[in-house]
């Protein structure tokens, strides 16, 4: 589903890491690890389409992500990969449902309210649909980010240290969560962390602090 | 969800911020709309009541002074005038109509206007009810005076000398109202008409008490359709309203009146431009008041836009992430400066009528003039413009930013 050649990449110049072919298939998971500062979140921005790398490719099915023009990879990344951030980053200004309806809208994906509902019962939230943000919970707005990246239906979930501000108990709830929720979709979860609790989980590994 | 919508939320979100941004627009709006207002339909007001008169002669005084009695009906007569100078002038060939008026009473503030028919047909008058006048001491009075004094065919009434409501009874000479106008929205609707010898009639009594000739029966007024009344040397009439036979007239007539008579001529287009360029101080300076404030509507919707933009910095982050492209983030932000001006140029555009109408209402004169609120103006659209344009100043610079957004960048920062 994803490889990435010769791919070069670093947020200095001294420090330039260089993954020569990666490859990872469909419904597999990939689970980056390294200590904070190894370049997990910069690898995790250049496989979502954030982030130019400095020089190789990454390869979506038989697409070259930074093939396309700025606005088609826009696009793609919409409608194609879930993004999890570490911290909530809810729109505060808008409900739940607002949250996940401006989402379809961006992505250029026609209003269905339906869906909206459906993946927030999946998570638990359904009643939460016309809550604002701020009234939520850590734990609830982590779900409804959760939400929001499924809810395009992707095929890809990019997800960075989604359990490092967790206890123990809640971190293997979400990284299950998050398991059951690719698998239910088909889809590819890449996940970014240094926690050692969950590195278990994965079959595909890459350790940054070894390259 | 769209972008408008997206753009609402944020705005609704910081209330008080919105409202003092909304608060500020809708001020300095509200005060270009009474001043367009007020300038557009005082300009009109004047065109409409000076149209058709190029000259205005009478007694010497002040030429602005001249204009707005004779034909604005608003200050106090210069003096009067000799018959038999007026006529003398008349005979001049460049002068095509003269209307001779002869002011100086009042009936409970409307003025008593001495003329004859020509005067009624330069305003293209209508009457609602009854006739025109022809016999001495028969009038014919304005729609707002039949109006408010409660006037029928048939009432009688007296005049009072000068032009404001203090002035004592002619309790001699009794007016009768022998037709009413219909409301023509110009001067006439404020006067009352009638013959020339009808007002010397009423002034006489004072002074030939004694002779009683002037009986029971009617007289037929001696130029009640046009032309000067007949009259003795004494005999004397406030001002003359001229029309020119050819632009030549312009050229040479006030000249001649000036410099060869003892009258003095004045032209209401001149003389109201003058007026105009006097209160356009004024105006030009409430106007750049009004800009002020704008401007500074303008520079606190960027500056809060700026501020909170900072702090959005993430949200937008979040935006591209999820598939916006930049265009989408300068449109939402552009959109959010424009709404507050939009929504504050409305409420600029209500304020503005509401306070031009308690301002008329307010004012006596200014009904009498005829000035309302309750008027659209086409340079209105222009501000409305404005008002977007406002908007998209304060957000350009903004959303500039909001379209830079280094998406990785932001979120590297968590």
């Amino acid at each position: 589903m994803i490889r990435i050649e010769n791919l070069d990449f670093g947020y200095s110049d001294q420090k330039i890491l260089n993954i020569p072919e990666l490859e990872v298939g469909e419904s597999q998971h990939l689970m980056i690890l390294g200590k904070s500062g190894s370049g997990k979140t910069t690898l995790l921005h250049i496989i979502g389409g954030l982030l130019n790398p400095r020089s190789g490719k990454v390869v979506f099915g038989d697409l070259d992500l930074y093939g396309l023009n700025a606005n088609k990879l826009d696009r793609f990344r919409g409608q194609n990969i879930g993004l999890i951030f570490q911290k909530s980053h809810l729109i505060s200004a808008l409900t739940v449902e607002g949250n996940l309806s401006l989402t379809q809208y961006l992505s250029g994906i026609p209003k269905d309210r339906a869906r909206i509902k459906e993946v927030l019962s999946d998570l638990g939230l359904a009643e939460k649909l016309n809550s604002k943000v701020r009234r939520l919970s850590q734990g609830e707005q982590q779900r409804v980010t959760i939400a929001r990246a499924l809810l395009n239906r992707p095929k890809v979930i990019l997800a960075d240290e989604p359990t490092a501000s967790l206890d123990d108990d809640n971190a293997s709830k979400v990284i299950k969560l998050l398991k059951n929720q690719a698998n239910k979709y088909n889809a590819t979860l890449v996940i970014a962390t240094h926690d050692q609790r969950v590195k278990d989980e994965f079959d595909v590994q890459l350790d940054l602090n070894q390259l | 969800m769209n972008l408008l919508l997206l753009s609402w939320n944020y705005i609704k979100s910081k209330p008080l911020n919105t409202l003092l941004n909304v608060l500020l627009m809708s001020l300095g709006i509200a005060i270009i709309i009474v001043l367009l207002l007020f300038s557009t339909q005082l300009d009109n007001k004047l065109s409409q009541n000076q149209r058709g008169i190029d000259l205005v002669v009478g007694a010497k005084g002040s030429p602005l002074q001249l204009i707005l009695a004779n034909v604005f009906h608003i200050d106090f007569p210069t003096g009067n005038v000799k018959l038999d100078e007026a006529k003398r002038l008349t005979r001049n060939r460049l002068i095509k109509t003269a209307i001779p008026l002869a002011l100086g009473d009042n009936y409970r503030g409307y003025r008593i206007v001495g003329t004859n028919h020509d005067y009624f047909n330069l305003y293209n008058g209508e009457m609602e009810e009854g006739e025109l006048w022809r016999y001495n001491l028969e009038t014919i009075i304005g729609s707002k005076v039949a109006e408010s004094l409660d006037l029928k065919i048939g009432d009688t009434f007296f005049g009072a000398h000068g032009i404001s409501v203090e002035g004592m009874d002619h309790e001699e000479a009794t007016y009768e109202v022998v037709g009413i106008m219909k409301q023509m929205n110009n001067v006439l609707d404020n006067l009352i008409l009638t013959n020339i010898e009808s007002v010397w009639m009423a002034h006489e009594h004072e002074e030939e008490h004694e002779e009683g000739e002037h009986a029971e029966e009617k007289q037929l007024g001696s130029a009640y359709e046009t032309g000067l009344p007949d009259g003795d040397e004494d005999d004397e009439i406030t001002s003359m309203l001229i029309q020119y036979r050819s632009p030549l007239g312009a050229v040479q007539m006030p000249r001649i009146v000036n410099s060869s008579t003892n009258m003095q001529a004045a032209s209401p287009a001149f003389e109201t431009a003058r007026l105009f360029s006097l209160l356009g101080i004024g105006v030009n300076m409430i106007r750049s008041f009004a800009y002020i404030i704008i401007i500074v509507s303008g520079l606190s919707i960027f500056i809060s836009l700026y501020n909170a933009l900072k702090d959005r910095k993430y949200d937008l982050a979040i935006m591209r992430s999820l598939g916006a492209s930049r265009g989408k983030l300068f449109v939402h932000v552009i959109f959010e400066g424009v709404i507050i001006t939009v929504i504050g140029g409305l409420i600029g555009l209500v304020l503005g009528h509401g306070l031009m109408e308690v301002l008329a209402s307010y004012y006596e004169k200014s009904e009498e003039v005829g000035i309302t609120g309750y008027i659209f103006v086409n340079q209105e659209v222009w501000i409305l413009l404005i008002s977007v344009g406002v908007g998209v100043l304060a957000s350009i610079l903004p959303a500039f930013n909001a379209y830079r957004t280094d998406i990785s960048g932001v979120l590297a920062q968590q």
